[in-house]
C-alpha cells in the first residue's frame, strides 16, 4: 500500500512540485508550438532535398519530439532536486527506490504522449494531411508506447544527471541522436548499415515505422510486433535506467558526491 | 569616451565570458552538426540536386542565430541575475554601448557553429571547402555577425518586457530557420513569407556567405546586411531607453 501511494501520489506531487515553473506562458512556446515547426522545418527541408512526402516528416517528428518533454522532464527529476537541495532528503528517505522513481516516470509519459498528439493533429491540419479515422485509437496507442519507450532512455538520462553537470547538453546530444538515428527525417534504408543496426535498439524507430503504416491505413493487428518491440525496449531502458540510478547513488553515497556535479 | 575602444574592449570581455560557458559552447557547436547531419543525409537521399556546402552553410547559420537567440534574447535579465545591470546602467557610457558589444558577442560566438559544420561536413560528407570569392567570403562573414548581432540588440531590448525570455526564445528558433531559407529554398514556401523574410538578418547573412562561396555577387546582399544593421541599432536604441526609464520609474530595475 505504502508503495502504491509513492508511486501514484508521490510520483504526481515530485512532478507538480519540480515543474511548478512551467507555466502556459513557458509550456506553450516550448511544447506546444515549437513542435509544430520542427514539422513544418524538416517537411520543406524534405519538399527542398525531394525525399518523402509530407506525411513521412510529419509522422516521424510529431513522434519524436517527444524526446523533448521526456528527456529534460525525467533529467530534471534528478538535477531539479539537486538545484532545490532536496536530493539528499530524497536519498536518505526509507521509500522503496521501484515506486519513487518510476512513479515520477509517469506524468512524464502522459505529458510527452500529449505533445506528440497534438502536434501530430496540428501538424497534419496544417500539411493536409489525412488520418483515417479507424486508425486514431492505435494511433494513440502507438504514441503512447513511444513516450514510454523515450522515458525509459530518460531514466537513464535521470541517472547519469547525478554525475555529470552538464546535464542539459547530455538531452540535447541525445534528442539529436534520436533526430537522425530514429528515421524520423531519413528513410532508414538510406543510413548507413551501422546506423540501421543501431536504430534498432533505441526508442522511436519502432514507433514511428508503425504510426507510419497506421497513417498509411494498415490494421492495428499488422503493426502488434512493432508496437511490441517498442514495449520491451522501453521496458528494458527503464530497467537499465533503475539499475544506473542505483549504482550511482551508491556511488554517491561512497565518495560524498551526491551534490558535487 | 572612446567608443571603438569601448566597444573592442567590451566585446572581447564578453566573448572570453561566453567562452568560459561549456553549456553555450557545447550546445553551439553540437545544435548544428546534428541538424547538418540531418539535412546532409535528406539532400544525400533525396532526388533533387543540391550542393553540400550550401547545407553545411545554412546549417551554421542556424547555429549562429540559436546563439543570438539564446544569448541576446536573455542578455538583460542575465545581467540582472548576476546584479551588474545597475551598475551597466550607471556608469557614464549610455547602456546602449554596454549592450552591443554583447550582442554580437553572442552573434560571433555562433562562428564555431559554422566553423563546426564546415568541418564535420568536409570530415565525414565530402563537403568541398572550395570557396569561389575568399575575400568577399571573409568581408560577408563579419556583416552576417553584425546584423544578427544587432538584430539581438533588439531581442535583448524586448524580451526584457517579457518575463519568460528562454521561453521567447524556444519559440523564435525554428520558425526563424525556416522562414529565412537556411536549409529550404525561399521559392517553396507561401508567398506572404517573404516580406518576413527580407526584414530578418539571417536571410541576407547567409545569402552573401552562399553567394561568395558558390561563385555568385554578394555584394549586395552584404548591403542588404550592414542597412539592417543600421536599422536595427536605431530601434534598439529607442528600445533600450524605453525599458530605462521604465526600470528607473518602477523602480524594478533588478526585479526580475
Amino acid at each position: 500500500m505504502t508503495a502504491a501511494r509513492i508511486f501514484a501520489v508521490g510520483g504526481l506531487m515530485s512532478y507538480r512540485a519540480l515543474f511548478y515553473w512551467l507555466t502556459p506562458m513557458i509550456y506553450i512556446p516550448s511544447l506546444v508550438v515549437a513542435p509544430i515547426f520542427q514539422i513544418l522545418l524538416m517537411a520543406y527541408i524534405g519538399r527542398s532535398a525531394g525525399l518523402a512526402s509530407d506525411e513521412f516528416f510529419l509522422v516521424g517528428n510529431a513522434i519524436q519530439y517527444a524526446a523533448v518533454p521526456c528527456l529534460f522532464a525525467m533529467m530534471h527529476l534528478v538535477g531539479g532536486e539537486k538545484f532545490q537541495n532536496t536530493l539528499g532528503a530524497i536519498l536518505v528517505s526509507p521509500a522503496p527506490r521501484l515506486p519513487l522513481f518510476f512513479g515520477r516516470a509517469v506524468p512524464v509519459v502522459l505529458n510527452g504522449a500529449f505533445v506528440a498528439a497534438f502536434s501530430l493533429l496540428v501538424g497534419s491540419l496544417i500539411l493536409g494531411v489525412e488520418i483515417p479515422g479507424g486508425s486514431i485509437p492505435p494511433l494513440a496507442l502507438v504514441i503512447l508506447v513511444a513516450a514510454f519507450s523515450c522515458t525509459g532512455l530518460g531514466l537513464i538520462n535521470a541517472a547519469l544527471a547525478l554525475r555529470i553537470r552538464e546535464s542539459a547538453v547530455l538531452s540535447n546530444v541525445l534528442f539529436g541522436f534520436l533526430l537522425i538515428f530514429t528515421g524520423a527525417n531519413v528513410p532508414l534504408s538510406d543510413l548507413p548499415d551501422w546506423m540501421q543496426t543501431i536504430s534498432q535498439w533505441i526508442p522511436f524507430t519502432h514507433a514511428i515505422e508503425a504510426a507510419r503504416e497506421l497513417v498509411d491505413g494498415a490494421s492495428a493487428s499488422s503493426v502488434l510486433d512493432l508496437v511490441g518491440r517498442e514495449l520491451a525496449l522501453g521496458a528494458a531502458y527503464l530497467a537499465a535506467g533503475y539499475l544506473l540510478l542505483r549504482f550511482f547513488e551508491n556511488q554517491g553515497r561512497r565518495h560524498a558526491t551526491l551534490e558535487r556535479s | 569616451m572612446n567608443v571603438p575602444r569601448l566597444l573592442w574592449v567590451g566585446w572581447r570581455f564578453y566573448v572570453k565570458n561566453l567562452t568560459l560557458s561549456s553549456f553555450y559552447i557545447l550546445t553551439s557547436v553540437l545544435q548544428p552538426i546534428i541538424f547538418a547531419s540531418v539535412a546532409y543525409f535528406m539532400f544525400e537521399a533525396g532526388a533533387r540536386e543540391g550542393t553540400l556546402l550550401y547545407v553545411a552553410l545554412g546549417a551554421g547559420m542556424m547555429g549562429i542565430w540559436s546563439s543570438t537567440l539564446f544569448g541576446s534574447g536573455g542578455a538583460i535579465q542575465w545581467q540582472r541575475w548576476q546584479g551588474v545591470l545597475e551598475y551597466s546602467i550607471a556608469v557614464p557610457p549610455p547602456l546602449l554601448l554596454v549592450i552591443v558589444p554583447l550582442t554580437i558577442a553572442t552573434a560571433s560566438i555562433g562562428l564555431y557553429s559554422l566553423t563546426a559544420t564546415l568541418f564535420w561536413g568536409w570530415l565525414f560528407f565530402d563537403v568541398p571547402l572550395d570557396v569561389a570569392h575568399p575575400i568577399a567570403f571573409l568581408v560577408a562573414l563579419p556583416a552576417a555577425v553584425l546584423g544578427l548581432g544587432l538584430l539581438g540588440l533588439v531581442l535583448a531590448s524586448t524580451f526584457v518586457l517579457y518575463r519568460n525570455a528562454n521561453a521567447l526564445s524556444n519559440l523564435l528558433e525554428f520558425p526563424v530557420w525556416l522562414v529565412t531559407g537556411l536549409l529550404v529554398s525561399l521559392s517553396l514556401l507561401p508567398g506572404w513569407v517573404g516580406p518576413l523574410s527580407w526584414v530578418l538578418a539571417p536571410t541576407w547573412g547567409i545569402n552573401a556567405l552562399r553567394e561568395a562561396a558558390i561563385a555568385g555577387n554578394p555584394w549586395p546582399e552584404i548591403g542588404m546586411c550592414l542597412l539592417l544593421s543600421a536599422v536595427y541599432l536605431v530601434i534598439g536604441h529607442f528600445a533600450l531607453r524605453h525599458f530605462e526609464r521604465l526600470a528607473r520609474e518602477r523602480a524594478t530595475l533588478a526585479i526580475a
